[in-house]
């Protein structure tokens, strides 16, 4: 015992024996036997129905250690402190800190015009030769003033098609102009370019290395599987996607080429032959992405052949199979997972489109279509293609910056589809690992907000949310892998 | 362990002051004449041609002889204090007495500035004493001045520091004015910054490195407050080091690990990285058995054996959040391989020892050592490193 100057730990307790009162919190089944509880800046406890119900019913007993847990990440707070509201401000501030910034990430559609055939392709794209399908000069030039309207710090310009190196004068253009314009801006300036690598020439990949341009393509897994579902006159897809690959990084760095993957009816069986073509090839994650019903993907009925519930066997199935490759000395993140991770385990919010609300059309990220049409998102434009102009916010040849990003279409969007306002998600333990997909929910049931009783969209997340809190907490070693992700800089 | 005061110091000659002096001592006795007034001059023995205009004569040799009439303000010197060397800076009273306020050779310098304090740490290395301490302000502001411009850190102890209000803010100011190349390391418990106006003034010195280290000792406030015996003192240092931060003054943690902190340390790292990834440094440190530690020793000593587990894995749950981590009074053979990295050199020389089982220690050199204090009372998991890094 402490000699008698010094008080007892009971009487640093005694302020908690007057009971303690609730801070925001929602809770939500996790399986048959266990709740997930989380507060309203993202931390979790995995409790039983037991104590889930001590919680809530203020017969929590001061001193043991689920009070204390409690206590200390902001659930409940009693006499002893009121650091506790304070601290919840900050946090709650900390993960909505990218809304003030506004729109970082801008797509311009060069081309619609493009040499794949893939049925699943979201955009509709066009045969190789019409010019018509083509951004003009003016819609560009007028489309990279809007971007420096954007009070966002970090701007990142993605080019977008069709196959946007089939229009490559216009990427030179809007590449130069920006960074012109940017002289005087300063803001963080990053350039994308979405592209199957087809036509990865000389100049393309000299003009990426002056300019520090990154590209993106798509992979779809071993080689007659992706020509199968990247269909191209020649079927040489794959070999001339690993081609440019291996030419990207050799001349403009290991890190210069990301790549992408779409999850098809054919692809469910193959997850293994999938992830190893990625590993094969030295890739550090993989993007393991359902098919999105728009465009090409509904109409050829692609869209339709799995649901959510398949595709989330699918993605078990993957993760099971990364882990163990991480366990194994190859260190491979599947890269929705972390975003999903960060959200769970860190007091950062990523800034993935899809995840977030209000929901990110617009505020995250919006589309210059070939045509000079503003869209609030990629998926928008998709689904303008199939005659929906519900997300089409206005045109660079005829609308100011004000016109269209306080347009009544985005505004009302977004007011409608606030997550935490939504019926069954503002009562779901997920809703901040979660997000509002407007977009989705337009062109699966109609209305912004959908039914989420019925969404794919809600079945697909919350059986990531699930399986991946079940990991962490039942399996330290993929625990230790998974925190990994979650904070890798 | 150096002692860095004594009284054992005869005077030999009479005084021309009273009170006390600050003084830089120096061994040359063609010390520039304009600068002799604030120097003190150290002798091996008396000479007969005296170098005149000192501010004091310390004597180090036994058999100094007889000073003439001609010397005043000649004193013997401790043999406890021979390392003192130039540059140092002394603070001596007409009776003799003498504390180093500065030694330029140390690897870390403090100024404490007052023993009083508003919290009452269970482990507290410098119990705080309720007296009227203010000269001491004065005193270091005189020193300041001989205080050597190459200086890499400077630090401010207590006691609270800011327990002096003006007088603090006064301080450091002082210390950017004559040492503006010198990183100011203050130690303080951070409750007096729940105050937004005394964070601001602080913030508004500007000095150019400044660096606040503040405990923390759980992510529980009752248990925090119960460490430093003070009800309330958790959510004023959470005020304070959010207000501080806010103001982008530099926060560093503390956590002392013994009895009452040890199993919650992960928790305690999860909270910093979830609450206050914007700190700048975290020290997780180890038990110093003085003051209060020292009487409740038996009751807080955990061996860190015993905590293995829990410093390995705060340690990683600090560093995976990006934020800088330290370990500190820990001897390398009793940290966890993994965290090895994270330990460092962090005892001040004054107070640090090696033990005989060192000598066959082969990471001796990058080793803190042990606390004097702790010496007699170590883990039992001290053992010599060998050079392919095994423990024997």
């Amino acid at each position: 015992m402490l000699p008698k100057a010094f008080g007892s730990m009971e009487t640093y307790r005694s302020a908690e024996k007057a009971g303690y009162r609730l801070l925001p919190l929602r809770f939500t089944r996790l399986d048959d036997v266990r709740y997930v509880v989380s507060n309203i800046v993202g931390e979790f406890h995995v409790l039983d129905r037991a104590t889930l119900e001590a919680l809530i019913n203020h017969h929590l007993e001061s001193g043991s250690p689920i009070y204390d847990d409690l206590k200390a990440t902001h659930f409940i707070y009693d006499d002893d402190t009121k650091v506790a509201h304070r601290l919840l401000g900050l946090k709650y501030r900390t993960k909505r800190a990218r809304l003030p910034h506004f729109t970082a990430l801008h797509m311009f559609v060069v081309t619609l015009r493009c040499d794949y055939t893939c049925k699943y392709c979201q955009v509709s794209r066009q045969t190789e030769d019409k010019g018509a399908f083509d951004m003009t000069a003016e819609a560009a030039e007028r489309a990279v003033e809007l971007v420096f309207q954007s009070p966002s710090p970090a701007i990142k310009i993605e080019f977008q098609g069709g196959e946007p190196l089939l229009n490559f004068e216009r990427i030179k253009q809007v590449v130069t102009l920006a960074l012109e314009k940017n002289k005087l801006a300063k803001r963080s300036l990053e350039f994308v370019i979405a592209t199957n690598l087809s036509m990865l020439s000389d100049e393309v990949i000299e003009f990426c290395d002056a300019n520090k341009i990154y590209l993106s393509t798509s992979l779809d897994g071993p080689a007659d599987l992706h020509n199968a579902n990247r269909p191209r006159p020649g079927k040489n897809g794959y070999q001339l996607t690993v081609d440019g690959i291996t030419r990207a990084r050799a001349q403009l760095g290991v890190d210069s080429v990301s790549a992408l993957m779409t999850t098809t009816e054919r692809s469910l069986s193959r997850v293994k032959e999938i992830i190893d073509e990625y590993v094969r090839l030295r890739f550090s994650s993989i993007f393991l992405r359902p098919l999105s019903p728009y465009g090409f993907a509904v109409k050829t009925g692609q869209a339709a052949l799995y649901d959510s519930t398949r595709w989330l066997e699918f993605y078990k199935e993957g993760l099971r199979y990364i882990l163990d490759l991480n366990k194994n000395g190859y260190p491979i993140e599947e890269s929705y997972s972390a975003i999903v991770l960060r959200k769970l385990l860190t007091p950062q919010a990523p800034g993935y489109v899809d995840l977030q609300s209000p929901a990110g059309i617009g505020i995250s990220a919006v589309v210059y279509n070939y045509d000079g049409a503003v869209y609030a998102s990629d998926e928008g434009r998709m689904l303008a293609e199939m005659g929906s102009e519900r997300f089409k916010l206005g045109n660079v040849l005829t609308d100011t910056y004000e016109e269209i990003f306080a347009s009544e279409q985005l505004l009302s969007a977004l007011e409608e589809s606030f997550a935490e306002s939504s019926p069954l998600c503002s009562e779901c333990a997920f809703v901040d690992y979660c997000g509002s997909d407007p977009v989705y929910h337009f062109a699966t049931q109609g209305h912004v907000n959908g039914n989420k009783a019925n969404s794919g969209f809600c079945t697909k997340n919350m059986g990531v949310f699930r399986h991946l809190i079940t990991l962490l907490e039942d399996s330290p070693e993929d625990r230790e892998i998974l925190l990994g992700w979650a904070w890798r800089r | 362990m150096l002692q860095l005061s004594s009284r054992k110091n005869t005077p030999l000659t009479h005084q021309t002051f009273d009170g006390i002096r600050i003084l830089r001592v120096t061994t040359n006795p063609n010390y520039p004449l304009a600068l002799r007034d604030d120097s003190c001059l150290l002798l091996p023995m008396i000479t007969q041609e005296i170098p005149v205009g000192f501010g004091a004569y310390l004597v180090t040799s036994a058999d100094h002889g007889r000073p003439s009439d001609s010397y005043e303000n000649c004193f013997t010197l401790d043999p406890a204090l021979v390392y003192l060397t130039d540059g140092d800076v002394i603070r001596i009273s007409n009776s003799g007495a003498i504390h180093v306020v500065y030694r330029r050779n140390a690897n870390a310098n403090s100024l404490l500035v007052t023993e009083r304090c508003n919290s009452f740490c269970v482990m507290c290395s410098q119990p705080p004493r309720d007296i009227n301490d203010d000269y001491l302000i004065d005193e270091y502001l005189a020193a300041l001045p001989l205080i050597d411009r190459g200086t890499s850190e400077i630090g401010i102890t207590g006691g609270e520091p800011t327990l002096l209000g003006d007088r603090f803010l006064e301080l450091v100011v002082a210390i950017k004015a004559h040492l503006p190349d010198t990183a100011l390391h203050i130690l303080t418990n951070g409750r007096n910054f729940k105050n937004p106006a005394l964070a601001s003034r602080l913030a508004e010195i500007a000095h150019p490195d400044l660096m606040l280290g503040i405990p923390l000792y759980s992510d529980v406030p009752s248990i925090h407050d119960f460490v430093v015996q003070a009800d309330g003192a958790f959510d004023e240092t959470i005020e304070g080091i959010l207000n501080l931060k806010q103001r982008r003054v530099r926060v560093e943690i503390r956590v002392v690990i013994h009895r009452h902190t040890y199993e919650r340390l992960p928790k305690l790292a999860h909270f910093i990285a979830r609450n206050l990834q914007f700190v700048d440094h975290v020290a997780l440190m180890g038990l110093e058995a003085m003051g209060f530690g020292r009487t409740n020793y038996q009751y807080l000593f955990v061996d860190p054996m015993d905590y293995q587990r829990e410093l390995l894995e705060a340690t990683l749950i600090l560093d995976q959040a990006a934020i800088r981590t330290s370990i500190y009074n820990h001897q390398l053979c009793v940290v966890p391989t993994i965290v090895r990295r994270f330990a460092t050199q962090s005892i001040s020389d004054w107070k640090r020892e090696y033990i005989a089982s060192c000598a066959d220690c082969d990471v001796r050199g990058n080793c803190g050592g042990f606390f004097s204090s702790v010496v007699g009372k170590q883990s039992r998991g001290i053992k010599p490193i060998r050079a392919d890094f095994s423990v024997t």
